[in-house]
């Protein structure tokens, strides 16, 4: 296993090489600049900002300075927040974005597992409708929507919960709620699919007719089975749950890392968005190894090698 | 249903972490004189000689103060840093007297030569302050700046002693002592600067909580990125005695619909923008929340005049004169804005335009049939560029819908995205183009200078001798109703030149809890923090 995890690191290497080379060279064709403003600047401010910034050097001698930094693990100054570096505010947004995305992703198992399972046991009955149903509105309600309506009704109507903000545990529920419900439908309808699939298997027959409990069927020998699909499904997603949710974000104001993917492509801040991209393709490298660790333990018909 | 799993689960979640707040955010803060602020984006820094927003303006001007401050009723200069200055008779010279108990926050006096220095800083070259220009009415700031003069000492900032600073202009100009109070004036504590790297490095990290030094109303406490800013009250300002709050925080939230619900939800006690949609609805059932007030600043659109059919003066305004900006602001801006058929906000320093490019259709029909486009035959494909946003969509809508119908002609609109958008503008890959204009300081200079042929701002291709003489002129006269005059007849010639369209002048619509005392409707937006209070009814 440890081999297995060393070479998938190995791997990383060229991975993450070349996404960063894209990423450097594509941000480079978008026009419009990372000092361009509303009222226009001199063309000596221009300069001496360029200059500061290392813009004025010949593109390749750029990309191979990125790339030097980058290796040292620098991502260097953000253009946009000028005292602040790139790997300052990844380690100061990351962990609240980490936060609500470890609450999202437990509901969402809690939730979608359950209603999943429920709904596998006897298909096109009351108890298979009704979780189906409930997870197919989950999926067409999106979390702009949701997102609203629970603070319409939770916050501002019942003044249950403060809103907006990350201040404390309060402040917590209703966005992990929103994309947690959003993607426990999902995982409901992925554990069905698989539940289905897997309780028409022969071995279940054959633990049903060696008398095991049905409850020790289901939750033992079914369940471990079933719920492979929603492993997979759970390496992209839950990188990109703790990478953060623009719309979460957006709605709740919370100081996550989902809304800088999208800003600072706008601002063509293009060290923040270079350390961005870069960060989340190692945290989907790292959960998808993750993920392929937990599959082979669960599935035995697979190995790591 | 799913709220009934919902509520489930909020009832499981709820008992371990006790009881809901009984007390707003706006509640508490009224209480214990803290104010929360909906302060639009993020502020990029709070370092005076970099930034360039507005945001960042509201953060800087409750840390730092110029020689000079703001009346909260009509922004007029009051004494700020500065207890007193003369004017020399020519209105050229400053000789500004600095209070003895002037204090940085860390205990030092604010000396003449602090603003010398920061003069200096901001004018170096490698800064790269984008506003550096603010500071061009200074004699020999200009050539500082660009690096064609290397002796600081010729430029017109001189500590004559640690309290008696003297600012030498190169022309008189009235609005000097409002300029002031633009934060690139502002003065910053450069021992502190240079602790933590080199004063002219942008990403000098000295304007951290914990590094930074400030000598205005309220020192910074703490900053939270995309979180909350909060600053408190400053026990060593001079005037500590005027200042009634105790905190400031203020919520960068850039979403319009997430401000109005924060605001309703007691978690600010204001928002920073309101959704349009919406103003008509507050104005009924709560218009105690609603403030429209004036604010210096133009709607318009730039033409290309350097392509054709644009380049014809009667094309150009024919189209400006088939706007019915009536209508615009009636139907599709709805925030009480004023129609404009000009282009500096009336009453500007005492200055209010008589030029006008009128709403004329019969007229408009003829100036188009007389360049050669009769009913708008022949008229070739042009096309409107604005930023993606709905509020400029919609006007733009509405400016193709007048032009189809009363003069026939058919303009394409063009969405760009925000820097797309400016990297056209600015390079004349458009033919007309959405654009605003928010006055740096009140004076009708910081709307006409704009269109001189050596301006950044034009961008329309325009220009003529005639124009940047007068704007020359008055910026030399020392006669200050002459100086009036010259820019009366400056803004006649681009009126009736029309390399721009002008549409409407802006107002700040907002929400604003009634407890906010000593609030007032400035022209800048400006609502000095020093004075303010809160007071729940």
């Amino acid at each position: 296993m440890i081999r297995f995890i060393l070479r998938r690191i190995l791997q990383t290497i060229p991975v993450l090489w070349a996404v960063a080379t894209l990423t450097f060279f594509m941000l480079r064709l978008a026009p419009g600049g990372p000092f361009a403003d509303e009222r226009a600047v001199s063309p000596e401010v221009q300069k001496a900002l360029e200059a500061h910034y290392g813009l004025d050097k010949p593109l390749i001698a750029q990309y191979g300075e990125y790339l030097f930094n980058l290796i040292q693990g620098d991502l260097g100054p953000s253009f946009k927040y000028p005292g602040r570096t790139v790997n300052e505010i990844i380690q100061i947004k990351f962990p609240k974005s980490m936060e609500l995305g470890i609450y999202s992703m437990s509901i969402a198992l809690v939730f979608g597992l359950t209603l999943g399972v429920i709904a596998s046991l006897k298909p096109n009955s009351f108890l298979d409708y009704v979780p189906s149903s409930l997870s197919m509105v989950g999926i067409c309600l999106p979390t702009f929507v949701l997102g609203p309506l629970l603070v319409l009704v939770f916050a501002l109507k019942l003044k249950w919960f403060p809103y907006p903000g990350w201040d404390g545990p309060a402040y917590k529920v209703l966005p992990s709620a929103t994309l947690g419900f959003f993607y426990a439908a999902y995982i409901a309808r992925l554990t069905r699919g698989g539940m289905r699939e897997v309780l028409t298997q022969d071995y279940i027959r054959t633990a049903r007719a060696k008398g095991a409990a049905a409850h020790t069927v289901i939750l033992r020998h079914a369940l471990r089975g079933g719920i492979l699909p929603v492993v997979s499904f759970m390496g992209p997603a839950f990188a990109g749950l703790v990478a953060g949710s623009f719309v979460i974000e957006t709605i709740f104001n919370i100081p996550g890392l989902g809304k800088d993917f999208v800003t600072s492509a706008f601002n063509r801040d293009y060290t923040m968005v270079l350390g961005l991209v870069v960060f989340f393709a190692a945290l989907i490298v790292v959960f998808n190894t993750i993920v392929d660790v937990v599959q082979v333990w669960l599935n035995p018909k697979l190995k790591l090698e | 249903m799913k709220l009934f799993v919902f509520s489930a689960l909020v009832g499981f979640l709820f008992i371990p972490t006790g009881c809901g707040p009984t007390e707003t955010k706006v509640q508490r803060g009224n209480r214990e004189q803290v104010l929360h602020l909906s302060n639009g984006s993020e502020p990029e820094s709070i370092d005076p000689h970099i930034v360039t927003g507005v945001p960042e303006h509201n953060v800087i001007s409750a840390l730092t103060e110029g020689l000079v401050t703001e009346d909260p009723v009509d922004l007029h200069p009051v004494p700020g840093m500065a207890e007193s200055w003369d004017i020399s008779e020519d209105g050229n010279v400053y000789t500004f007297r600095l209070r003895d108990n002037a204090k940085w926050t860390n205990g030092e006096s604010v000396t003449a030569q602090d603003f010398v220095r920061s003069f200096q800083r901001i004018l170096t070259p490698s800064l790269a302050s984008k506003y550096a220009y603010m500071l061009f009415l200074m004699k020999n700031a200009e050539p500082y700046n660009k690096g064609e003069l290397k002796d600081f000492s010729q430029v017109g900032a001189r500590a004559i002693d640690d309290q008696t600073l003297e600012i030498t202009l190169n022309n008189a100009a009235p609005y000097f002592l409002s300029l002031l109070n633009h934060y690139t004036w502002f003065p910053v504590h450069l021992p502190t600067v240079e602790k933590y790297g080199n004063a002219d490095d942008r990403g000098n990290p000295w304007t951290k909580a914990g590094n930074f030094v400030s000598n205005g109303p309220f020192r910074l406490k703490e900053w939270r990125i995309s979180d909350v800013m909060i600053v408190e009250k400053n026990p060593d300002y001079w005037d500590a005695n005027t200042v009634r709050l105790r905190e400031i925080h203020f919520y960068p939230i850039e979403s319009i619909e997430t401000q109005d619900r924060a605001f309703r939800n007691g978690g600010t006690h204001n928002t920073y923008e309101m959704i349009p949609a919406k103003i008509e609805q507050y104005q009924k059932e709560s218009p105690e929340l609603v403030h429209i007030d004036p604010y210096l600043g133009s709607y318009f659109y730039r033409i290309n005049t350097q392509k054709k059919p644009f380049d014809d003066v009667r094309v150009r305004r024919a189209l400006a004169m088939a706007v019915d900006r009536e209508s615009i602001v009636k139907n599709v801006t709805r925030g009480g804005q004023m129609p404009g058929n000009y282009f500096t906000p009336p009453n500007t320093a005492g200055y209010t335009t008589t030029a006008r490019i009128p709403t004329d259709l019969e007229q408009a029909k003829k100036l188009l049939a007389e360049a050669g486009y009769p009913e708008g035959k022949g008229f070739p494909k042009a096309s409107i560029i604005f930023n993606t946003n709905e509020s400029h969509r919609a006007i733009a809508s509405a400016i193709q819908e007048m032009w189809r119908k009363h003069l026939n002609i058919e303009v394409e609109l063009i969405n760009q995205e925000w820097k797309v958008y400016l990297d056209s503008q600015r390079n004349g890959d458009y033919f007309l183009s959405r654009a605003g204009w928010i006055g740096d300081y009140v004076d009708p200079n910081s709307f006409m200078d704009m269109w001189t042929s050596w301006s950044q701002q034009n961008q329309t291709g325009w220009s003529t001798d005639v124009y940047d003489e007068l704007i020359a002129q008055a910026g030399k006269t020392g006669d200050a109703e002459q100086r009036l005059e010259y820019f009366q007849q400056a803004e006649e010639i681009l009126m009736a030149e029309a390399p721009i369209i002008p549409i409407y002048i802006y107002t700040r619509v907002y929400l604003l809890d009634p407890a906010v005392k000593n609030w007032n409707p400035t022209i800048l937006d400006h609502h000095p923090y020093k004075h303010l209070y809160l007071e729940s009814n």
